[in-house]
């Protein structure tokens, strides 16, 4: 079952996440869809993401659907001028990629290319304004007309923790009337805050209009808890750490593994939110897991391999 | 291969010249309150449309309109000639200023300080915004969407395209959540 139908159908759904390796190596991403296959409505396929230079996420949606997982292709602002994200969108249509997720991107300062220049011509609301005309109108930024329009479901992120707090909802409702259909957030630690954000979000009567994906995920290590802590806008309160520094190192991605279900079990208490996206980079095969303890079992097959 | 520098990369290696165009936040010099007066008296009307009709058909003065803008706008507002001015609707604060060039609000990497992604001792810019919109009640101006802008008009003045009605369709009238509004 797609994804669109399983959102529709009103049942929680699970997404997640594949990075595509740094070199020509499309087994990498067959072996990371594979470890998701049945755990999971549909996988990210991210776009150089944290501004690395990896293989193309177009490239890698279409080896995400071939084995035999919906995929959603991300694709980002940074990179490319209103030109190319159109024609990208058109290739991914054509090559029957059914989501697309649509975003700044991180800045070129922080990845392994820092001089190389922003493009930014678009930002990410405005992307996802120009995909809902393409499809719906069936017209380019430039007015010509597109024969066929394509089809995809739209997707936008969301930080939920990152100042002005009191902004965060009304800039979904921004996406929400830009045409974001389903959005996936930011990694939820915090659940008090998240569930404060999905109060304004319903105040807004946002969820009835455009599914909310909670983002969530283990962490793998002491190091990488000490490298996401330094990521902006993620936030990871005390309880957390103090949770995981309290485990030996060899059951420190268990117990990881253990919170991030029990986080999910949370999250699916607050009225509104329609699915969780599992961001576990490199730890594929952590994901049925999470999905087991958290209680959701697996997901109807969504593509014949 | 030879001919390629091997390098390891480094955060600092990352900071962005000071002295070049990049965009950096930029808090406005002007409070709110006074930036809605000096637009009310500024606001477009016969006299002004025909002045600025008149720069156009005259390169000389536009380039000397243009250069005192510039000098003016830089001061007060970090502005970099973007030509389509969305201080309006951004409670003067603006945008072409944030790294990102976001046009719709502050991205996802805004620092639990309030500090900006890429200059993290510098308060974001959208931040600013929201916090001037707020103390005076102009929350609303946020919510319009921004339209993509034409980039081939940057380094052009952003009076005398307002004052000619250039600017009309730059954002939404609503918030587009009850009536769709088109991108074009």
């Amino acid at each position: 079952m797609s994804l669109r139908a399983a959102l529709a159908e009103g049942r929680f759904v699970v997404t997640a996440e594949i990075g595509p390796p740094r070199g020509a190596n499309a087994e990498a991403i067959r072996r990371a869809a594979r470890a998701l296959r049945g755990w999971v409505d549909a996988a990210n396929v991210t776009d150089n993401q944290g501004a690395m230079v990896r293989l193309a996420s177009w490239a890698g949606s279409l080896i995400t659907l071939q084995e035999g997982v919906e995929p959603v292709m991300q694709l980002v602002c940074r990179d490319r001028n209103r030109m190319a994200l159109q024609s990208d969108l058109l290739g991914a249509a054509a090559l029957g990629i059914p989501n697309v997720l649509l975003l700044t991107g991180d800045h070129p300062r922080f990845g392994d290319h820092p001089e190389a220049r922003g493009v930014f011509d678009l930002d990410s609301i405005q992307l996802v304004w120009l995909a809902r005309t393409m499809r719906d109108e069936g017209r380019l930024l430039s007015g010509l007309q597109l024969k066929p329009p394509p089809q995809w479901l739209i997707g936008a992120v969301e930080n939920p923790f990152a100042p002005p707090a009191r902004f965060r909802a009304e800039r979904l409702g921004k996406k929400v009337a830009a045409g974001a259909e389903f959005v996936q957030t930011q990694f939820v630690f915090d659940v008090a805050t998240f569930a404060t954000w999905m109060k304004n979000v319903r105040d807004l009567g946002l969820e009835k209009r455009c599914a909310i994906l909670a983002g969530v995920g283990p962490i793998r290590s002491v190091r990488a808890l000490e490298r996401m802590s330094d990521i902006p806008g993620i936030v990871i309160p005390q309880e957390v750490r103090r949770r995981l520094r309290g485990v030996p190192s060899d059951r420190f991605l268990d117990e990881s593994i253990k919170i991030c279900a029990e986080i999910i079990m949370e999250i699916r208490e607050i009225p509104g939110v329609a699915g969780v996206h599992v961001m576990a980079f490199g730890l594929e095969e952590a994901v049925g897991e999470i999905v087991e303890r958290a209680g959701l079992g697996k997901r109807p097959q969504a593509v014949a391999p | 291969m030879d001919g390629f520098r091997v390098k390891t990369i480094s955060r600092s290696e990352g900071e962005p010249s000071p002295y070049g165009d990049a965009p950096r936040p930029t808090p406005p010099r002007i409070s709110l309150r006074n930036a809605l007066f000096l637009q009310r008296l500024l606001r477009p009307n016969r006299l002004r449309a025909a002045f600025a009709s008149w720069l156009e058909a005259t390169p000389v003065a536009y380039r000397l309109f243009a250069f005192v803008e510039e000098r003016i706008k830089r001061h007060i507002f970090g502005c970099r000639m973007c030509a389509q001015c969305a201080l309006p609707a951004t409670a003067y604060a603006c945008p072409e200023s944030c790294p990102k060039e976001l046009r719709n609000g502050p991205c996802g990497g805004v620092r639990e300080d309030g500090g900006c992604e890429v200059y993290p001792e510098l308060r974001c810019v959208w931040l600013i915004a929201y916090e001037r919109a707020e103390r005076e009640g102009r929350v609303a101006d946020l919510r319009r969407l921004q339209r993509p802008i034409d980039q081939r008009k940057w380094g052009r003045s952003s009076w005398v395209n307002y004052w000619l009605g250039r600017d009309e369709g730059l954002w939404t009238q609503s918030d587009g959540l009850g009536t769709r509004e088109a991108l074009r």
